[in-house]
């Protein structure tokens, strides 16, 4: 009969259904695992090609030889960082996920004040501090992923912010090159030469909420520590919410998407804006562009190829608004991030893990991973191999660089940020505007104390 | 109103018709011509040749291939057979016996639905499921969707239920049939259209899932194709969208498939209308 | 609703409806309440208040309705504002419009028009939303998509649709994507009109608008009432337009479901997520009851 068949059917099915969830491999050997935003042929294709091929069958070798049976398991997710980073604070949350985890360096403080992850020391004990490695990774780089003087996991790489411009897009606008600007009048001057020359895009320097941290990274503190201080003022330990460089930044970003038109503002407004200003820039449709290395090593990489990218592209360093102006009283300014592993508190493994975390980070498997994608290492005695425009950059920006604020409050009020930018750059607000508004919920988030006012001319 | 029409009037439906028929095709048009095309960008054009080039490359990944083929099916299927089974069985009860205030309180948990499929539940469903140990596992996802659709669901197929005359179960309780007897010889073959609108709503709707699974899934192993889109992403974490319009293409064929076919068979109506 | 006698024992019921009970409770119930909970709290995800939230009273609520700058770009009152014209445009006017319009339009006749609009009209509403996102955003584009091509083969010009018009073009999606819920309630409600009535209409000489209107809307009330409170309600939480728009550019297609979802899972505040779904879940009750309620007064009128 016709629904017997459909109910056996369906019963079947359900079992099948059941059954699927409950099947899990069991054996003797410990299994460690690992996460990270990358999937192979993907999304960070070079960090699954150096774990797949480099540290994960040395780890197991090295262990086997010790006689400990590990079987290294990565969990490649391929969503957005902020679904990884919901993912990593349930799973804490709840004592789960994997036993290492790539992190990005500002989550640390909002995931310790929370108490969902610990420092090295406190995870794996004493061999933290005796490992030989620490002395090869510079103060700076440690405080990657460091909260309140601890350390929490060890960076895999730092990177820096330039403007990049292509030779011959500017040759052919009449601009000598190497090109070097010295002042934000410098970048404008260019820019309306560029245009006046039929450059589609003379300018792009990231605002607006789409493009989330990479506003307020390659776009914001490239303009801001150019007038002159940081958001945050370290030494009083406030956050800098109003004040004649944050002004200025605005009107700097209104004078080139609003006043002058130099920029596309659309570009910066609209989801896939940042894709789209990367293939324009390959395209020689953008005179230049202000983006972090990563642009250098990744999207250029594939959308132009080694060759034309080495042959046509150049870089130089971000002024201040004028020489001298900038954040420490410097002429060029630059920022640097740093992503990095971290030890999960709740691994049942923690020597293990530890060991794992290491044995990546030490200076041979540092040095392998030069080989898969040349980068600037967190390692002293590893320096960027076989890119020489890479190792310009790194020789010519590190010494200039700084980091964010390394504080529970920031990404929420870099989204802030963002959102001033992109009231400025769609005219929807003055600068003055904008920057009250931004003065406002600041003041909101951390509360009236922890804020100060520069008064304003 | 119909049968002597001017011809002025049929030539009008027939633009408006055609209008329609624009206005819901165009838009799907790149679902059809991206696929076969090896460079595929967001325009539409007649692949020169078509290529299935594409969709070898998406076949040799075992992830995204996985996802569709095995997880996807997992998690659409048992969606499907729960809310069948559950939902015609109590809206059967609500419709054949007399529940005060049953209309209410179906509309009541059709409000909760919307509060408990939404972002803002996420927390509590990803905490209840870890505690029934459930976090990773596909009938986690089944249940907890299972749990948001049910509310619909029933609402819909309650008219089904009562649209259906009455008269044959009542002659077979005279007869002295039992009342599960009714239900199973009776009134399940009479309902039959109903539970299969209602069967391919919860399918489709947890075929195309990705919040829950985001939420609950870790293993790239058990992660569905909304999740497996994102391995045709490149380097810099943009779709590539020559494999991604092919991936799609698979994505949506199953359900495609399983309207025709159920059409087909079926028809695939709402019974008499849903109505208060 | 009728209220006929019931033809099995209580018990008999109840066990029909254990199933349901079971998923309900576990699955529905207790995160509902759970949610209400929390939005008494200042609970997050990471952060201090992750560790340990506290008990805020309505502070959560207060914030929501905090007029000095609720119509601020990006504000709840904004988004709410923008809720109200997405859910007017796209689910009273498109989706129940265009599913009357088309039930209507092939009433009482088979042939292949209808088959394929009908057929084209599901296929929108079931494919799967990660791949509508994408032939939305390849329809949409400025430069190279679809509908600017055949616009500009028009001599219309080539409109920047996301970007200049960015919440009509989430409505006209909108509506594009569930109008056959619509269609398909409405042409079997059509269905149950005995063809007597139109018969003697045509007799008396009646004509189409007129039947319209005086047979056909009064007949399809009960249908229309539960029609518009299910896709009011849907609409309200629909939450694909996020993948083509992101909610810009400038917050100006930001519906409440997108604020949500960046409270919630952007900010990780999830005591302040909660209380707009709560908020959210309020607002359509009273719409479902002023729905009801017209339509019964109608009734009277009638």
């Amino acid at each position: 009969m016709h629904r017997y068949k459909l109910l056996v059917m369906l019963a079947a099915l359900a079992i099948m259904v059941l059954g699927a969830a409950g099947v899990g491999a069991q054996d003797d050997a410990v299994t460690l695992t690992m996460t990270c935003r990358c999937v192979e042929g993907g999304v960070n294709s070079n960090l699954v090609v150096w774990l797949k091929t480099y540290v994960i069958p040395t780890f197991e070798e090295r262990m086997a030889e010790q006689g400990v049976n590990v079987t290294v398991e990565l969990v490649e997710f391929g969503g957005s960082d902020e679904q990884l980073k919901q993912q990593y604070a349930l799973d804490l949350g709840v004592g789960a996920g994997a036993d290492l985890m790539s992190f990005d360096g500002f989550w640390v403080p909002e995931f310790v004040d929370a108490g969902l992850i610990q420092p090295l020391e406190a995870i794996a004990g004493e061999i933290v501090n005796e490992w030989d490695g620490w002395e090869h990774i510079p103060e700076a780089i440690q405080e990657l992923l460091s909260y309140r003087g601890e350390r929490y996991g060890i960076p895999v790489g730092t990177d820096v912010r330039v403007i990049y411009y292509r030779e011959d897009v500017f040759t052919e606008a009449g601009i000598e090159v190497p090109w070097q600007p010295t002042s934000w009048a410098d970048i404008l001057e260019t820019a309306e030469q560029l245009k006046e020359a039929g450059v589609e895009i003379p300018i792009q320097l990231n605002a607006g909420t789409p493009m989330g941290e990479a506003t307020t990274m390659q776009g914001f503190f490239m303009a801001l520590l150019g007038a002159g201080h940081h958001l945050y003022d370290f030494d009083e330990e406030k956050w800098i919410v109003s004040s004649p460089a944050l002004l200025e930044t605005l009107r700097f970003y209104e004078e080139i998407y609003v006043n002058r038109e130099l920029g596309d503002a659309r570009m910066q407004l609209v989801e896939d804006g940042r894709q789209r200003s990367f293939e324009a820039f390959a395209n020689g449709e953008v005179g230049m562009l202000v983006e972090g290395d990563f642009f250098w090593r990744s999207p250029m990489f594939e959308l132009m190829g080694v060759e034309q990218r080495n042959s046509l592209v150049r870089f130089a360093l971000m002024p201040a608004r004028e020489p001298g102006a900038g954040y420490r009283g410097q002429d060029y300014v630059t920022i640097s991030g740093g992503t990095g592993w971290i030890l999960n508190p709740n691994t049942e493994h923690p020597e293990l893990a530890w060991g794992l975390l290491s044995h990546m980070s030490d200076v041979d498997a540092v040095r392998a991973f030069q080989l898969i994608q040349p980068r600037i290492s967190f390692r002293d005695d590893v320096p960027v191999a076989g890119d020489p425009t890479m190792t310009a950059m790194a020789d010519a920006a590190l010494s200039l660089s700084t980091v964010r604020p390394q504080l529970p409050e920031y990404p929420q009020i870099s989204v802030e940020v963002q959102l001033m930018t992109e009231r400025v750059v769609s005219g929807e607000m003055s600068p003055e505007e904008a920057l009250e508004a931004y003065a406002e919920a600041v003041t909101e988030l951390v509360g009236e104390e922890n804020v100060i006012r520069i008064p304003l001319e | 109103m119909i049968d002597q029409r001017s011809p002025i009037l049929r030539l009008l439906t027939l633009l408006l018709a055609t209008v329609l028929g624009l206005f819901f095709a165009l838009p799907m048009l790149w679902l059809i011509t991206a696929p076969f095309n090896e460079r595929a960008t967001l325009s539409v054009s007649i692949p020169q040749p078509p290529s299935l080039a594409n969709f070898e490359v998406v076949f040799n990944n075992q992830f995204a291939i996985r996802a569709l083929f095995v997880n996807n099916l997992i998690i659409g299927g048992g969606v499907m057979v729960l809310i069948a089974i559950v939902a015609t069985l109590a809206s059967y009860a609500l419709s054949r016996t007399r529940v005060p205030g049953s209309d209410l309180l179906v509309y009541i948990l059709i409000l909760f639905s919307s509060v408990v499929s939404g972002t803002a539940a996420m927390v509590p469903l990803f905490l209840l499921a870890y505690r029934l140990g459930l976090i990773d596992t596909h009938i986690g996802v089944i249940l907890i969707m299972t749990g948001g659709l049910l509310p619909s669901a029933i609402f819909i197929m309650r008219d089904f239920v009562s649209s259906i005359p009455r008269s044959y179960e009542e002659a077979a309780l005279v007869c002295g049939a039992s009342p599960l007897r009714v239900f199973w010889d009776v009134a399940l073959p009479l309902v039959r259209p109903g539970v299969v609108v209602v069967a391919i709503w919860a399918f489709v709707n947890a075929w195309g899932a990705f919040l829950v699974p985001l939420v609950l899934l870790r293993s790239p192993q058990n992660m569905p194709a909304s999740i497996a889109f994102y391995s045709f992403y490149s380097e810099a974490g943009t779709p590539n969208l020559t494999l991604v319009s092919a991936y799609a293409f698979l994505y949506t064929v199953p359900v495609l498939l399983l309207y025709l076919l159920i059409n087909w068979r079926f028809g695939f109506r709402f019974f008499g209308g849903i109505k208060r | 609703m009728e209220h006929k006698p019931s033809i099995f024992p209580a018990r008999i019921g109840i066990l029909f409806l254990l199933p349901a009970l079971f998923f309900v409770a576990i699955f529905l119930i207790f995160p509902f309440i759970w949610v209400i909970i929390i939005s008494f709290t200042n609970q997050t995800l990471t952060g201090a208040t992750a560790a340990n939230p506290q008990f805020v009273g309505l502070e959560n609520y207060a914030r929501l309705f905090d007029f000095s700058r609720w119509m601020r770009s990006g504000e709840f009152g904004a988004s709410l504002l923008i809720t109200v014209q997405f859910v007017l445009g796209s689910a009273l006017i498109g989706q129940a419009g265009l599913g009357l319009l088309i039930a209507v339009l092939f009433y009482r006749r088979k042939g292949w028009a209808r088959r394929i609009v009908t057929t084209l009209a599901v296929l929108a509403w079931i494919i799967p939303e990660v791949v509508v996102a994408f032939a939305w955003f390849a329809y949409l584009d400025r430069d190279s998509g679809t509908l600017n091509m055949i616009l500009s083969a028009l001599g219309l010009g080539k409109p920047d649709w996301l970007f200049d018009y960015p919440l009509l073009s989430i409505i006209i999606f909108n509506t594009w994507r569930g109008s056959a819920f619509s269609m398909l309630l409405f042409q079997s409600a059509l269905e149950t009109i005995p063809p007597s009535y139109i018969e003697t209409a045509d007799v008396a000489g009646a004509s189409a608008w007129q039947k319209f209107r005086d047979i056909l809307v009064p007949l399809l009330r009960g249908h229309i009432a539960t029609d518009l409170i299910l896709i009011t309600l849907w609409t309200f939480n629909v939450f694909t337009p996020y993948l083509l728009t992101g909610g810009g550019p400038t917050n100006r297609t930001q519906l409440v479901s997108i604020y949500t979802y960046k409270t919630a899972f952007q900010f990780f505040r999830f005591g302040q997520g909660a209380a707009i779904a709560v908020v959210m879940m309020f607002i359509n009750l009273t719409l479902a009851l002023i729905y009801l309620s017209t339509l019964r007064r109608q009734r009277v009128d009638a």
